[in-house]
Parts: C-alpha cells; structure tokens; sequence
C-alpha cells in the first residue's frame, strides 16, 4: 500500500479532480466500495481512522444527550504533483441520516482551498453565527515544509475539527454549503455555478464598514469582548512560553547527547567500571529519545491548537463586531425615524426588519458564546491534561530506563 | 602597544621589581637572599621579553600515522633593551605545540632534580576519543592555556638557575632545537612496563574526567533553564483564571504546581554537585598516581645513568690496560698526536679508575635494591589504589543513578498533581 504522502500520478490525480465521463466510475465506485457496514471507520488499516474514531467518541461524551446523526472525519492525505503545482487533498469522509443527505455514507477528496472556500461561504451565508476557524493559510515556504509529515498530519487533525465543529452546530450543520462541500464529487464546478443560496439574513447582512456609530453594547456582549480581549493575551502568553520551554529543551538534549558518550569513553579505559559506565552511557542515550519525542509531540499536539484557539477567538470578535454594527444600523435608524413626527404611529418596515436582525443576531450569538464556552473548556482541559500525560510519560521512560545500570552496578 | 615587563601571574616577585639592590633583598627571604637577589639581575626574563602570542589549529600525522588535529602556539621573544631605546624591533618567533613543552618540562625535570620546576598549564589528551570531544580546540580553553604556556616560560626565564639553560634558550630561539634527540637519550630505557601503562592511564583519565565534569555543568545549567521557564505557567494560570468561572479553580491550582515544579531543580542539582566532588576527587587522585609514575622514571633514569657511567669508565680501564683504543676518543686521538702518556702516568690513571668502578658496582647494587624495593612497594600500593578506585566510583554511579530515578519520580508526581487539577477544569 502506497506511503500516504507518496506522490500519486498526475493522471490519478486529475480523475481525481475533474472526472471526464470516461473516467467515472471506477472512482465513484471506489467511494461506494468504503461505504462499510455501519459503525465501523471507512479504512480500518489506516491508523488516521481510528484515532478519528477516538475523535468522535470524544465529541459523542460531550453533547448532553444530543442524538448524532452527522458524522465527518478528515484523513488519509495524499500528494498530488502536477505541472502547475503540488498539493495536498485529503480525504472527508460523511455518515449521516439526515434526509438533507441523498446517501447514508460520502467519501470525498478536498484541498485545503475547498476548506477556505467552504468557510468564506458559511461567513457569507451564516454571518450571524462563530465559524470555526481553519488553520493557517499561508506558510512561509523556506520556514516550513509544507509537504513534510508533521506539517500535513497537524493541518489534518486541525481540518477535522473544523468540519466536526461544524458538524455539531445545529444551524450550521445544515447549511448549503455544507452539504454541498461534503458530497459533491466535483466541488469545482459547483464553485464555478456560484450557487448564490444566501439566506435572507446574509442578504441583507452585506455591508459593515463602521458607518453606524454604536451607542451602547449590551452588558453580557461587552463582557464577552473584554474576556476575548484577556484571553487571547493569555493564550499569546501560554504559547510563548511553550516554544521557550522547547527550545530549552532542545538545548538540553544537545548537550546530553555530547554526556552520554564520554562515559562510553571512560568505560573503555576501565576493567570493572566498563560495564556500568556503559550502561550509564546507554542510559543517557535513552533519555535523549524520550526527551525528543517529548519536544516533537509539544510542537505538534500543544501549539497548533493553542494557535487555533487564538484565531477562534479573533473571529469570535469579528462577529461581535458585525453585531454591533447591526444594532448600530437598527439605533440610527430608529432615531432617524423619531424625528418624523407624521410616521409615528406606524414604525416602517425596514426599520423593524433591523430590529428583527437585532434580535436573532444576538440570539444566535448567545447561543454560539454558550456553545463556544463549553467546546473551549473541553479542549483545553483535554490540551492541558495531555500536556501534562505526555511529561509523565517522558519520566515514566526515563525512571525506566535508569534501572539499568543500577541492575548492572548491584552485582 | 606598550606591554608590562613579563611578570609571572599573580607573582610578587622580588625579581620583578628591579631596584633591589644587592644584600639588601627581602629580610624575610632565607639566607641567601642576598645572593638571590644579585643572581635575579640577571635572569633572561629580564633581557629579552617572552611571550606566546597566538594560537592556531593544525593538522598532521603523529607518530603512528594517524591524522590529527593539534594546536599549535607561537612563541615570540623581543630583546629588553631594543624596546627601551624605542625601538621596536620585530620578534623572533617559532611555533610550538604543547607536547614539546612537555619535553622541555621533562628534560628540565630530569636534569635538575633539586629545582621546583615551574608546572605546565593543564594536559588535555592531544588525539580526539569522539566526534563530539574535541576538547582541547575549544576556543576558550585554547586561551586559558595560551596564558598558561607564556606563564610557564616566563617562570622558568625568572629561575636564577634553569633560566641559564642552553636548551631552554633554544627552545625559545631556535625551531629544532634537539629536545627531541636529547629526548631520546634522557628517556628512560627499559621501565617498568606496568608504570608505564599506568602513567598513560592516569593521563587518559584525568582527560575523560575533566571532559565530564565540564559536560555535566552544561547538562545541569540547560536543565535549570527547562524547569525554571515552567515557572511562568504559573503566573500564567493565575491570570486567566481570573477570568474564567468554572476553570478557575483548577488553573490555579494547576499553575501552584508549575511553581512546585520550577522550584524542584535548585535541591535536586545541588544533590548532583556531590556526584560531582566525588569524580574531581578522582581527577586529582590521577596526577598523584602520576607522580608515583615520575617518581619511578626518575629512579630507573638514574639507574641508567649510572650503569652507563659505570660501563665506560669500565671500558676506559680496560684500553688503558691493553694499550688498544676500541672506541673513538678525543682523548685517545691527541695522545696519539701530542705523544702517549708515561707508563706511570697510565698507572696512575688506571688506579683511580678501578677506585672509581668499585665505587660505582657498590653504588649500582644499592640503587638496583632500591629501586626494587620501590617498583614492590610502589605496585603493592597501587594495587589497593585500583580496589578502592573501583570501590568508591561504582558507589558514585549507583547514587548517581538513585539520584536521577528519584529526579523522575518528583516529575511525575508533580505532572499527575497537574493533571489532577486540569482535569477538574
């Protein structure tokens, strides 16, 4: 079986992409291959899946008794290399019995542009509600390598989130968009269709430039802008530290590794002392290993979710925003209105279509904030305590590993 | 640049500060004093100025043709007086590497045993064990022992005695200056082979040990760093747990133990500093074994030297007796120019050598007892020095080891006390 990021042909890659009639079937026929007994993860040999299924369980415990009848998981990336460019797809996989969904079970391929599209799309058509975030766009390509394991399998874990995040939202999850983004075999072509299915909301929700003043925020979204405010300082904070405690321990090992080998040295100089000097030596050498894998799995478990919890946050206060600015038409409105003394018994149509935005803007957005505040007590009691598994790990290895030469000395 | 006149570090040296006068040196100095101080007049470090000026990485082939890297010294020497007269007269140089200032040390060692020779900076192994040891390129130590190498030749230039050597002078001025040949005739000829392994033993383990305790420091510092920037998490916590309702409490509690945690380094490599005191031990036990190891190359030169001694004046009799020359001597060759000596003379000559061998047989048996008696004693000695060696470091190890386990076990207390209070977020 193929590595994951192993480069598929071009041509693999271009059925993939745009099927010509002739090509069909055996790629759509492959999807309904995966279509497995309900339940069970799509591909079983790939590890990706049951850690997605892990995921899922996870997300299961949290929904208070919420039956689920969409599931997505993101895996399998692959690399596509072509004559413009290379790239990354991976695979998103849907089980559903919603009756919005024709199939009980999709597999399709997407990029990284069909997240971002699909996300523009939900801000459009959905602006009253948080979309989640996606992970960084761009990457500086000398900095980071795009195509390396690490990279790909943490944008991997982040995409999926995202999409399980909408998933669980029980106004996005029916969102067009969506739908579409999850079983079409071609989104392409339904992106060139420009498929304009706004909402009346989003309709008349296109605008904000500031150009109404905000006379006063209600008190429970002005707590919430000055917590976002604190929070994401914090979350600045926590991650600058993460990376500084890496980089201390990267240097640390640098410095081990130079350690062990000189009691290699001394050993071989020695008679009686050869073997628990080498077994010292062997000892240190260990505990570089478990320091690496201690540092490799902060860099590519802790930060990046750190980092997504400081854009959400962003996003979080963009839609605040929009809020005020909606509240702000509505006030000026309503004011501008007052100073007709003749329409005063009849309040205009558009000025109560403003209040009504009003209303469900703040609604929808209370019951997001709610929402939000929970998702992030979740994952952060989940970072946090992972953090602190992953040290005790490091010195569960490390103990272990001391018992030998004090084995080898007690002779 | 305007340079002090050489001064030993750290010295207060009488000799230095050129206005005593004769008899009337230091009234605390010992008798003699006096004379000292006229014979400091004239030491070399007051005629010409020493100084070792650069450093430089080399590579070569030593002695069984292995690729090597060495450092090699330049060694500069101006006249006193040219400097004084404002002239500045460019130095003669020649370059140098640490093995033959061991030569020189060994050669002054050996030929004036009543003389406290100056010692030499740090000996550092001059091949490479690994990769990753190149010690002794490190540029700082290769600064430190600069220093220490024009140190030691100014304190052998400010010797009244040793500062008058020919061989010294040479090794200053001229590049061969035959250390290496003299080398090979004050080398000791057949010595105890167990003494010699010792002595290249000891010099490879104070190499490795000086090696290790330097690396520890570095390991100790960088794991200092690790624990002690966990300590931010602990201010951290505190201030977004002022913000939060239901994940206070556990965040607060969480970023206490990340204090805990920071805090924990300080006892823990102060218990290592001990580790540490018990392998510097070990590291100067290795120059006393060393000296054991001189002590009986010293013996065994003398010994030497005196069955040479003893071998010609032997050889001198016996072409005296018999009227041949056997071997070529200029002695021998200006009797036959300048006329041969009277039977009497010859007489005369031959008693006093048959004296001078009986002495010298009595004399050798003595030193061959001594000497004996000193390789017995000296190897029983060391012998016990082995045990305890192996004794006392194999405890080391093992706390060592007990000291590292117990690190570990702090670490995971203090990581599932955090995780207790996470989970409770």
């Amino acid at each position: 079986m193929p590595h994951p990021l192993a480069a598929s042909s071009s041509e693999e890659a271009a059925s993939e992409l745009t099927p010509s009639p002739d090509l069909l079937l055996p790629r759509s026929f492959a999807d309904k291959d995966l279509s497995l007994p309900n339940g069970t993860p799509v591909d079983t040999s790939s590890p990706a899946s049951s850690s997605s299924l892990l995921n899922r369980l996870q997300l299961d415990d949290d929904l208070d008794g919420e039956t689920r009848d969409l599931f997505v998981t993101v895996d399998d990336p692959k690399k596509h290399i072509c004559t413009m460019e290379t790239y990354i797809t991976y695979r998103v996989t849907t089980k559903t019995t919603r009756a919005e969904f024709d199939l009980p079970e999709y597999s399709v391929r997407r990029r990284y542009q069909d997240f971002d599209w699909l996300r523009n799309k939900l801000e459009e058509s959905q602006p009253t509600h948080l979309i989640p975030p996606l992970p960084e766009k761009f990457v500086m390509k000398g900095v980071v390598d795009r195509f390396s394991e690490e990279f790909v399998e943490t944008r991997r874990k982040a995409l999926d989130k995202f999409l399980k995040r909408i998933a669980d939202h029980p106004v996005l999850s029916f969102n067009e968009h969506f739908n579409v983004f999850l079983t079409a075999k071609d989104l392409n072509v339904y992106k060139k269709q420009g498929m304009a299915l706004l909402s009346k909301m989003g309709e008349s929700v296109k605008y904000v430039t500031g150009a109404y003043k905000l006379r006063s925020r209600p008190l429970e979204f002005a707590a919430i802008g000055d917590y976002l405010d604190t929070f994401v300082l914090k979350l600045g904070t926590i991650d600058r530290i993460a990376q500084r405690i890496i980089k201390e321990e990267l240097e640390y090992l640098l410095e081990l590794r130079e350690y062990g080998p000189v009691y290699s040295t001394w050993g071989g100089l020695e008679m009686e002392l050869a073997e628990p000097l080498e077994g010292v030596s062997a000892c240190i050498g260990n505990c570089c290993t478990a320091l690496e894998e201690l540092s490799d799995d902060m860099t590519e478990d802790f930060l990046p979710v750190l980092r997504e919890y400081i854009l959400y946050s962003e996003s979080m206060k963009n839609v605040l925003k929009k809020r005020d600015q909606v509240q702000a038409e509505y006030e000026a409105k309503l004011e501008a209105v007052a100073l007709k003394k003749e329409d005063r018994p009849k309040v205009p149509a558009d000025v109560e279509k403003c209040q009504d935005r009003v209303e469900c803007f703040n609604a929808d957005l209370k019951a997001d904030m709610e929402r939000w505040q929970n998702n992030k007590r979740q994952d952060f009691r989940q970072l946090l305590m992972g953090m602190a598994d992953k040290n005790i790990q490091y010195y569960e290895k490390e103990k272990n590993y001391k018992y030998l030469p004090s084995t080898l000395l007690i002779m | 640049m305007e340079r002090p006149e050489a001064e030993p570090l750290g010295a207060s040296h009488s000799c230095q500060t050129g206005e005593a006068e004769p008899g009337t040196g230091p009234a605390e100095e010992e008798p003699g004093g006096a004379a000292a101080g006229t014979m400091m007049e004239d030491c070399l470090s007051k005629k010409i100025e020493i100084t070792v000026s650069e450093a430089e990485k080399r590579t070569g082939r030593n002695a069984m043709n292995m690729q090597e890297t060495y450092t090699a010294y330049l060694i500069e020497t101006r006249a006193v007086e040219s400097q004084t007269e404002g002239q500045c007269s460019p130095p003669d140089s020649l370059w140098r590497r640490y093995s033959e200032f061991e030569l020189l040390r060994n050669y002054l060692l050996v030929n004036y045993p009543h003389i406290v020779v100056p010692p030499l900076p740090e000996k550092r192994a001059e091949f490479v064990w690994h990769k990753l040891s190149a010690d002794n390129m490190d540029p700082d130590f290769v600064e430190r022992r600069r220093i220490g190498l024009e140190n030691f030749l100014i304190r052998v230039a400010s010797h009244p005695i040793i500062c008058q050597d020919k061989i010294f002078y040479s090794f200053l001025t001229q590049a061969d200056s035959r250390l290496k040949a003299l080398n090979a005739t004050f080398r000791v000829k057949n010595p105890d082979k167990r003494f010699t392994e010792l002595k290249h033993y000891s010099d490879e383990l104070q190499s490795v040990i000086s090696h290790l305790l330097r690396v520890r420091a570095r390991v100790a510092d960088r794991l200092y760093g690790v624990y002690k920037v966990h300590g931010n998490y602990g201010r951290v916590f505190s201030e977004w747990s002022a913000i939060e309702k239901e994940m206070g409490d556990g965040l607060q509690s969480a970023g206490h133990h990340m204090d805990v945690y920071a805090g924990s380094i300080d006892d823990i490599l102060e218990e290592e500093e001990h580790y540490a005191d018990q392998l510097k031990e070990y590291l100067f036990y290795a120059e006393a074994l060393r000296a054991v190891c001189r002590k009986h190359e010293l013996m065994q030169y003398d010994l030497e030297i005196a069955a040479q001694d003893l071998a010609s004046k032997k050889q001198q009799c016996e072409e005296l007796a018999t009227g041949t020359l056997r071997t070529f001597s200029l002695k021998g060759m200006t009797s036959k120019l300048f006329g041969q000596e009277t039977p009497e003379q010859r007489e005369g000559k031959i008693k006093v050598l048959e004296e001078q061998i009986h002495e010298g047989e009595e004399q050798l048996k003595s030193k061959n007892v001594e000497s004996r008696e000193f390789v017995k004693s000296a190897w029983t000695d060391i012998e016990r020095f082995k045990e305890q060696k192996n004794h006392d470091l194999k405890e080391a190890l093992i706390s060592y080891a007990v000291m590292q386990i117990s690190m570990c076990k702090k670490g995971i207390q203090v990581w599932t006390n955090a995780k207790e209070c996470f989970s409770k977020m």
